[in-house]
């Protein structure tokens, strides 16, 4: 009875609840303030909850998890930039960048979609490759696009430029809306939380409408779901779609968070945690669900959080975060992939 | 091999086969699918499947001597080899590399006396000789340094014959099912190759259910049915309907009373030159004209199409010809047309198509209602959701109607046993509503007890409702058991309509291929 | 005529659908050898310094290019973990220089303490694989994201602190962790900078002289041992007839083009050859050749072609797998200890990075598919990259007046080429069992009106 309980929850996701939790104990122990850990982990999770959320549609209907999220990304980049450049700011700055990418990634979600419906069997190393050529493409355009406001542009020299600050702008617009203050100086950010969890709420709709019983069962059977009548490409295509237009959508609250927009070479790892993060929440190649966002994102973002200053506490190490970063999130896509079952 | 007897978990499958070869004789194997012939083969070769559950009773003498045969290394030590249905080869190797397959001659080096005999260099001259004259044996033209990928399939067998012969200790060969997938001109190529193996003293088991092939080469017939020994004869002292008639024959206690005559009632389904690219399974061309309100079966031979027949009705295989749904065309290649017009399909492929493993018991009863026929939904304005409730009813249900023994409707199916999860299969084509139901291999896999379940659920339906069922089944006792009328097909086309009590020897004859001489398929 | 004349004539055929057919499979090289072309007219580069750099670059990163090509012959993709072959050549450089061994010691040292770790490594690796068959290719790739991981933690914070190193000119100022940068010598005897290449030097025009008078000699001793061990099998025929033309013809242009040059006294004459590290190159190109001559070789070409009917026969299938991985990986850890001894200086966690998206996009440029590669793929891919890279930041800043979109090119384009060829083998991959599909299905469809 445990023993299949255990394997219900999975083996990776016990371990790192596990190295979480030692890790709480070890920080209340050495006296760093929760408060602050809290707040972080809640900051951190709104901001990267709806670039977790983008691997939902994508993992539902079909094509796995989406690793070409930086085409998203670089949408919602675009959008922003738009905004800029036309002088705008405050939540009609936020609200235009959100509407305006939406347009082009769905196109371009669509074009990466009828791809994926032509490579069945080998979605998630195309979709990798095609997210780092179109960052690497990109660095070209970032360069060579007409932007022409002085807050994003080089002084000297032609392009836009690596990293662009937001304040004044839309920099913490949603995390300080309906701020909750606690303990010493911390805040919740409602206002990002709150939309994070409007989008969650929307999704799960989605999920228990028709359209979402369809995309389901494509990406679940799709032998079974031919035979009942469902177009399965036609669910890969619109899951490929939504998935780019979430991961457009989650690079502008994570900006505006951040308060730094990143050009050029940041987007181009984007996808990899976004990954980590659902498949630590319980998912698999083949399954997701909200659930598994919410509880991954958390996971993940927390674990981040708290090893940090417990690390630098033992060993001093700045860079420790980022290492553990990557060794975590690479380690649980590589414990899914020998989970995954063969297909097709 | 004498008194051979093997159970799977109790479910006996071989018991007291006696089986003998002389050496240069050409011994054929005959019988129905499930038979055992497989079972007996897989005891031969000392295939881990058998030593898995439980070994085997009885004893193996080869070569004069008693033998323990544990791995397939043991049998081919002893000389056994075995041309296989599927081809085992490698399509971009060249026929002598296929030949020499895990084989090879070579021949030392520099290198490989410091590292080892794996880098060993290749002996293509010795290689390509042995295989010439392997090649030569069989009487085949063909150049040894000629690539697999491109040969016709014919070919293709004669490369595996060659590699067999190759080895140098071969006594016994079994073919199994070699004609199956070749032409006429290569399977009398394939039978002269066969005649001059069995001249050379090399002792032949050939395994087929091709009457006339086996009355042309064999010298001796053993019969199997239902895991037991009918009977062992020499060729001179049978015929073709005799065998036909052993293979076959069986009690069969009718489980519906009376043999209706479904002329009355007008035609529900018609095919006209029906095709089906469906692989392993090809429809060549059938013709058949289902009555409203039939039980009406399709048997036939593993691998002779009639699986495909409804698979190509539902739309999932390229299907050619035409299909008429009371009296009007049905668009072919659309599975969502053929559940407009009325079709549920209970899939031979259960877990593969049938079901969604991981998914709750409810939603596998409904989805299909749902994606193509807007059920169990609920609309605001321009948003759909799924009526939780309402499906939650119906899956109850559906599980108290048909006896589905599970934890509840939330259950995932994949924990379900075979026969409930044929259940949930039925259910979830029941919901549909449908004028005809199509139910291929109803029962396989499933237990006695839930086999009459299914069997009794599809019986009732069609009393009470008037529901017509069409039953494609490789188990003849059983539609021979509940079915109006049945079908057969061989080689993808069909050879007999033939009510249920038709002589045992007339279904061998059809089921072998022999066609009705008879008036019009109705 | 003779059988034997029958197939030499044919070798010298070439029709018109050949010719066609060899455009578009090869569609890839010619359009980067087109490329390659303007970008070194734009770039303005004279030809004696782009030969001087050309030379040192093919000569340092052909080897680790070659260790592809046995992963892919085995049927396992291409082997973008081949990073890990790298750390464990840096590793043995950390302690070499730890050690201070100088010169070609130092160097051998290097070779002798990274195999062991190669060894480990591929294993680990080769196990990782045969657990995720069918997804080699993004195993391996996020297996060299966490690899990387692991080594940073390794080299940044044990190392100095819990790992004890006993050289602190070695660690940062804070008293763990390697420093960024670590001087591999001076290449006048500290060290082993430059200790393979320093060995023997020719210009230009003397090494291909030599060269070639060495291949055709090379070329006939090897069919006179066939001829005299009676070998007549082509299969056996390392070199083959094609390829013999392809040599006469480039050994003829190299020794009228050598003599040329010596005469006219260009500065194409300055520029040498470092020619014991070409030579090693050579060595891993006739193993390579040899090696798919051997049982070995048979055996990684079974399981690259059919896996299921190589288990079937009785091949290891799994033990073979790693067999493949382990020698890539070992080859590969050699490689980048003779990158690193031609650099002079090993950049701690950035040297290893990228060893796999360039070798890789280097080889399928060469006209490497996933499923196809050789020697002459891996040759040509170095050239045809790195002297994309020589003048891609000339050309951009030539032509748009920024030398960065050159560079930003230049890695568009490594991605560009790897995702195009992932895109091409999927597609040919579904092709393919669709073709097979119906060539049975035409076949049963024509005995069935029989």
């Amino acid at each position: 009875m445990i023993k299949s309980r255990i394997q219900s929850i999975g083996w990776p996701r016990i371990i790192i609840f596990g190295f979480l939790l030692t890790l709480s104990i070890t920080a209340i122990g050495l006296g760093i303030p929760m408060d602050q850990l809290l707040s972080s982990t809640l900051v951190r999770v709104g901001m990267n909850g709806i670039l977790v959320l983008a691997m939902v549609p994508a993992i539902v209907s079909g094509i796995g998890p989406n690793f070409g999220l930086p085409l998203g990304i670089i949408c919602g980049l675009l959008g922003v930039l738009v905004t800029i450049d036309l002088d705008m700011s405050g939540y009609s700055a936020l609200f235009t960048a959100m509407i305006i990418s939406i347009p082009p990634a769905a196109i371009i979600g669509a074009g990466y979609g009828w791809l994926l419906n032509r490579i069945k069997g080998s979605e998630m190393m195309i979709a990798t490759y095609i997210g780092f050529s179109s960052v690497a493409l990109m660095n070209i355009g970032w360069i060579l696009l007409p932007f022409s406001s002085p807050e994003t542009t080089w002084p000297i020299g032609r392009g836009l430029r690596l990293t662009i600050s937001l304040e004044g702008r839309i920099a913490s617009l949603l995390n300080d809306f309906w701020k909750i203050p606690f303990g010493k100086n911390q805040y919740i950010p409602t206002g990002m939380l709150l939309f994070f969890l409007l989008a969650c709420f929307l999704m799960w709709l989605f999920l228990r409408s028709k359209a979402g019983v369809n995309m389901y069962t494509a990406g679940v059977n799709p032998k079974f779901a031919t035979s009942s009548g469902i177009n399965v490409d036609r669910q890969r295509l619109i899951g490929t779609m939504m998935s780019t237009v979430l991961g457009a959508i989650g690079i502008v609250v994570y900006s505006q968070s951040y308060t730094f927009l990143q050009l050029y070479l940041a987007p181009m790892y984007m996808a990899f945690p976004s990954v980590a993060a659902i498949l630590i929440g319980g998912a698999s190649t083949r399954k997701a669900s909200i659930s598994h966002v919410i509880i991954g994102v958390f996971l993940f973002q927390a674990l981040l959080v708290v090893a940090l200053p417990v690390a630098n506490e033992i060993m001093q190490e700045g860079n420790l975060a980022e290492i553990t970063r990557i060794i975590v999130s690479n380690g649980i896509i590589l414990y899914a992939l020998t989970q995954a079952r063969k297909g097709d | 091999m004498q008194k051979i007897t093997k159970d799977y978990s109790g479910v006996v499958v071989l018991k007291d086969i006696d089986l003998e070869v002389g050496e240069g004789e050409i011994h054929a194997l005959l019988g129905e699918n499930g038979a055992g012939k497989s079972t007996l083969m897989n005891i031969l070769f000392g295939m881990s499947v058998i030593h898995a559950t439980g070994g085997f009773q009885g004893e193996i003498h080869f070569a004069g001597e008693k033998r323990e045969i544990s791995t397939p290394l043991d049998a081919m030590d002893l000389g056994i080899g075995m041309v296989h249905q599927e081809f085992m080869l490698i399509p971009g190797f060249t026929i002598t590399e296929n030949v020499k397959l895990n084989r090879e001659i070579t021949r030392p080096n520099v290198l490989s006396k410091v590292l080892g005999k794996q880098l060993d260099t290749l002996d293509y001259d010795q290689m390509n000789s042995d295989a010439r004259n392997a090649l030569d044996i069989l009487n085949i033209g063909i150049d040894e340094y000629t690539k697999v990928a491109g040969l016709p399939v014919g070919y293709m067998q004669f490369v595996e014959i060659a590699r067999e012969i190759d080895k140098e200790n071969i006594k016994l060969l079994v073919f199994d099912e070699p004609t199956a997938v070749l032409t006429e001109s290569e399977a009398s190529s394939l039978l002269e190759a066969v005649k001059i193996l069995a001249d050379k003293g090399i002792a032949i088991l050939f395994i087929s259910h091709r009457l006339e092939e086996i009355m042309d080469i064999a010298d001796r017939i053993t019969i199997l049915k239902d895991g037991r020994l009918v009977d062992t004869t020499n060729k001179e002292d049978t015929t073709l309907v005799e065998i036909a008639e052993k293979m076959v024959g069986r009690k069969i206690e009718r489980m519906v009373r009376e043999v209706r005559s479904s002329e009355d009632k007008p035609v529900i389904l018609s095919m006209r030159n029906l095709k089906v690219d469906m692989p392993g399974e090809m429809v060549l061309g059938v013709d058949l004209n289902i009555h409203e309100g039939e039980i009406f079966g399709i048997g036939g031979l593993g691998g002779q199409g009639k699986i495909g027949i409804a698979n190509g009705i539902m739309g999932l295989y390229p299907t050619r010809g035409e299909i008429l749904v009371e009296g009007e065309p049905l668009q072919l290649n659309n599975s969502r047309a053929s559940l407009e017009r009325g079709f549920a399909f209970v899939s031979e492929d259960r877990r593969g198509i049938g079901l969604l493993l991981d998914t709750s018991i409810e939603m596998n009863i409904v989805t299909t209602a749902i994606t193509a026929f807007d059920k169990f939904i609920k609309r605001f304005a321009f948003l759909t959701q799924v009526d939780q409730r309402g499906i939650r009813q119906h899956a109850r249900q559906m599980i108290e109607e048909l006896d589905i023994r599970c934890q509840g409707p939330t259950q995932h199916t994949r924990r379900l046993s075979g026969g409930n999860q044929q259940k949930v299969c039925i259910a979830r084509a029941l919901t549909l509503k449908p004028k005809i139901i199509l139910v291929s291999e109803p029962t396989r896999g499933i237990d006695v007890g839930a086999k009459k379940i299914v069997l009794d659920t599809l019986i009732k339906l069609n009393k009470e409702t008037g529901m017509t069922v069409v039953i494609t089944s490789s188990e003849l006792a059983e539609l021979r058991s509940v079915c109006d009328r049945i079908a057969i097909i061989n080689r993808g086309v069909v050879t007999g309509v033939v009510p249920p009590d038709a002589s045992d020897a007339e279904f061998g004859l059809l089921m072998a291929g022999r066609k009705r001489r008879a008036k019009q398929n109705d | 005529m003779s059988d034997k004349k029958m197939k030499l004539k044919n070798t010298f055929k070439f029709d018109k659908n050949e010719v066609k057919k060899f455009l578009v499979n090869n569609m890839v090289t010619i359009l980067f050898i087109i490329i390659c072309y303007l970008g070194f007219k734009f770039s303005g580069l004279s030809f004696h310094f782009y030969l001087r750099d050309i030379t040192t670059r093919v000569g340092r990163n052909s080897f680790l290019i070659l260790a592809l090509i046995i992963p892919v012959l085995a049927g396992m993709g291409l082997n973008f973990a081949i990073v890990i072959g790298a750390m464990a050549g840096q590793i043995a450089l950390l302690l070499v220089t730890l050690f201070a061994v100088d010169g070609i010691l130092g160097f051998l040292l290097a070779i002798v303490i990274a195999t062991p770790f190669a060894i480990l490594f591929g294993y680990l690796l080769g196990a990782l694989l045969n657990k995720t068959k069918g997804q080699e290719m993004i195993t391996s790739l996020v297996l060299s994201l966490f690899a990387n991981g692991v080594y940073q933690f390794i080299f940044l914070i044990l190392v100095g602190g819990i790992i004890p190193w006993p050289d602190p000119s070695m660690l940062l100022n804070r008293g763990y962790g390697i420093r960024n940068t670590i001087g591999l010598g001076d290449g006048q005897g500290v060290g082993i900078k430059g200790v393979l290449d320093s060995i023997i030097n020719w210009s230009v025009p003397d090494a291909m002289i030599i060269f070639t008078i060495l291949a055709f000699v090379g070329v006939g001793v090897y069919y006179l041992i066939r001829k005299s061990r009676g070998i007549t099998a082509v299969e056996t025929d390392v070199i083959g007839k094609k390829n013999l033309i392809l040599i006469g013809m480039l050994g003829f242009a190299a020794i009228v083009s050598a003599i040329y040059t010596k005469a006219t006294g260009s500065p194409v004459n300055n520029v040498t050859i470092p020619v014991f590290t070409y030579g090693v190159v050579a060595l891993l190109c006739l193993f390579t050749l040899f090696i798919v001559k051997t049982k070995l070789g048979q055996d990684f070409r079974a399981i690259g072609n059919d896996m299921h009917v190589a288990q079937v026969a009785g091949i290891n299938v799994e033990k073979t797998r790693i067999k493949a991985i382990v020698l890539s990986i070992v080859f590969a850890s050699w490689g980048q200890i003779i990158f690193l001894q031609n650099l002079g200086n090993l950049n701690t966690y950035g040297a290893h990075t990228q060893v796999g998206m360039f070798a890789i996009a280097a080889i399928l440029i060469g006209g490497a598919s996933v499923v196809k590669a050789n020697v002459g793929h891996a040759l040509l891919g170095a050239v045809l990259f790195h002297t994309l890279f020589i003048v891609s930041p000339l050309a951009g800043r030539n032509l748009f007046g920024d030398a960065q979109i050159g560079e930003y090119f230049r890695a568009f384009v490594a991605y560009g080429v790897i995702a195009l060829a992932l895109v091409m083998h999927a597609l040919r991959k579904r092709l393919q069992s669709q073709d097979l599909i119906r060539m049975r299905e035409e076949e049963e469809l024509e005995e069935a009106t029989d």
